[in-house]
């Protein structure tokens, strides 16, 4: 079986910004690997020379005119929010000086 | 009979007609919810207030003699994942527990526009990840044939409340599965649009190669009434095809005398025995009705769990990105079991060093399997098999299977990936009394012929016609 360590559970964790306990950490790396090694059988397949579809439509380049259009209005939009400030939303400090 | 039992067709008519009013068939409508939402469970939201005012609005429209709303004071339940102006959509999700739209869907913009009434929102898969409305963040629903199962998913909720009469007609979404395996298991017909036949504005995104809004009704006359008004162009979703509309009510009974429908043993070996036998005995009943019928070779559906398993998880990583609690929501840290999961794995296939590996492989093997369907769709009109492996499953059988939808979902996946329309249609039932389901499926934009094939089986078969006791 493709075994994930807690290393790359932890990396992967990071990319999508998700907080794990070492529990999780645990559990999902386990049930990851099951599912990798489920999903690899499609090396079965031989796909040389195969185009990759991305879409099925078959719709290619749709445009509309660049119109201005009345949009949603600021007071149905920052109720919504957790934090804001003069019309604004609050965010947290993202950057830090280190990075 | 009582108002709610109505069929969508037969409420419009009785409103026409002035046999009751709006307000009477609301009523009938949420009497029957508080009867049985203790034990069911399909609503996340039930908008009383709100949907008394709008069937005392659409009473006196229709006393106007208004005839441009072809809804006019029909009540439907709309799936939670669908944005509702001013009515709380949570995606029956902890992020998106308090959140209340600013905006509706297009689909819910065009059932209001036609007069639907929106009785409330429906419980599902939290997120929309799931085959069992199990994963909900909030409650399990019950299957209205049998309390102790589930009802599927992920549109659970919406299928729970059209069988057991709550409301007259529904909205479901699929990705794989979520409109027509609920179907499946709680006896309802379930139409998965044609990829980019219905518009995804206002969805809160899956998969968005393959996100198919569609109804969830009592008949398949209500299915293609429905269609064709939440159907077409949008300048909301690029990839809402400009294809002309048809009138799907035109054709429903039109003969389908030579119309070559095809199976694929593979799809039926992969099925319990039960279910494979009553799906073969009603392609005899379809060529009883003029259709000839044969074997054709399809792709082994297995390989579609792995194609849709990648894809699907990658676009789940790249959809709940957005959730950071900041502009709406919840933060990060609300994200359940199961979300968390796949959006691990999404990240992890379209990772550096990886992405060739997974999300390019399954996009490869995506095309094998549209190409597949090319194929038998030049020797056949149609295609028709099991819509899920098994009957309803029992409460909790989704539990620690972190591939429990995709192994439910197997044999809806392959036509999903090549975003093909399908319809699930009642065909029997199994000894145990829960209802088993026949998909047809067609070449994209057949939703016509699908529905026709599904009315003129549904006219030959009267004794399926039963509702569940609940």
């Amino acid at each position: 079986m493709n075994k994930l360590s807690s290393d790359q559970v932890k990396k992967v964790a990071r990319l999508a910004k998700l907080e794990l306990n070492d529990k999780e950490v645990e559990k999902l790396g386990q049930q990851l690997s099951e599912t990798i090694t489920y999903i690899d059988k499609l090396n079965e397949i031989d796909t040389a020379n195969i185009e990759p579809t991305s879409q099925v439509t078959g719709l290619t380049n749709v445009f509309r005119k660049d119109e201005i259009k009345p949009s949603l209005k600021l007071e149905d939009i920052l109720p919504q929010a957790t934090n804001t400030y003069n019309d604004y939303f609050k965010v947290k400090l993202i950057l830090h000086k280190n990075d | 009979m009582k108002l709610n039992e109505l069929s969508l067709t037969e409420a419009q008519k009785g409103l026409r007609e002035k046999k009751y009013s709006a307000q009477e068939l609301v009523n009938s409508c949420l009497e029957r919810i508080k009867l049985i939402e203790p034990k069911l469970k399909s609503f996340v939201t039930v908008c009383k207030e709100k949907a008394q005012q709008e069937a005392k609005d659409a009473d006196g429209y229709l006393k106007e003699g208004i005839n441009n709303k072809p809804l006019l004071g029909i009540p439907f339940s709309i799936k939670d994942n669908f944005c509702t102006k001013e009515i709380k959509t949570t995606a029956s999700s902890n992020i998106l527990k308090d959140y209340i739209p600013p905006y509706n869907a297009t689909v819910v913009a065009r059932l209001k526009d036609a007069g639907a009434i929106i009785i409330g929102k429906t419980n599902m898969d939290a997120w929309a990840h799931g085959s069992s409305t199990e994963t909900s963040d909030f409650f399990t629903t019950h299957n209205p044939w049998d309390l102790s199962k589930l009802p599927g998913g992920s549109s659970g909720g919406s299928a729970a409340s059209i069988a057991s009469d709550e409301v007259i007609g529904s909205i479901g979404s699929e990705t794989a599965g979520s409109i027509r395996q609920p179907s499946s298991w709680c006896g309802t017909v379930g139409l998965k649009p044609t990829y980019g036949r219905v518009s995804r504005y206002g969805i809160i995104a899956m998969g968005s190669s393959v996100d198919s809004p569609g109804p969830i009704t009592k008949t398949v006359t209500d299915a293609a009434a429905i269609l064709g008004i939440i159907a077409g162009r949008d300048g909301r979703d690029a990839t809402a095809s400009a294809k002309k509309v048809e009138n799907y009510l035109d054709n429903l009974d039109k003969p389908i005398k030579n119309l070559k429908i095809g199976y694929s043993e593979k799809y039926f070996q992969a099925a319990d025995k039960e279910v494979a036998e009553k799906v073969k005995k009603s392609l005899k009943i379809l060529e009883k009705l003029g259709a000839k019928v044969k074997e054709i070779k399809l792709f082994d559906p297995q390989y579609a769990i792995a194609v849709y398993t990648i894809l699907q998880r990658s676009e789940v990583s790249s959809n709940l990105g957005r959730y950071d609690g900041i502009r709406y929501g919840q933060d990060r840290t609300y994200f359940g079991e199961e979300a968390k999961r796949r959006i691990m794995l999404g990240t992890y296939c379209l990772s550096a060093g990886y992405y060739d590996a997974y999300y390019l492989k399954a996009q490869k093997v995506r095309t094998i399997i549209c190409q597949d369907f090319q194929k038998a769709f030049r020797e056949v009109d149609l295609v028709i098999g099991p819509t899920s492996p098994s009957t309803a499953l029992p409460l909790g059988s989704s539990k620690n299977h972190p591939m429990f939808g995709e192994v439910a979902d197997v044999l809806v996946e392959p036509s999903t990936i090549a975003g093909l329309p399908g319809l699930n249609i009642n065909c029997g039932f199994s000894g145990e009394g829960m209802p088993i389901g026949m998909q047809i499926i067609g070449p994209q934009f057949s939703e016509g012929l699908i529905l026709n094939a599904g009315y003129l089986f549904e006219q030959a078969t009267p004794e399926l016609k039963v509702k569940p006791k609940i």
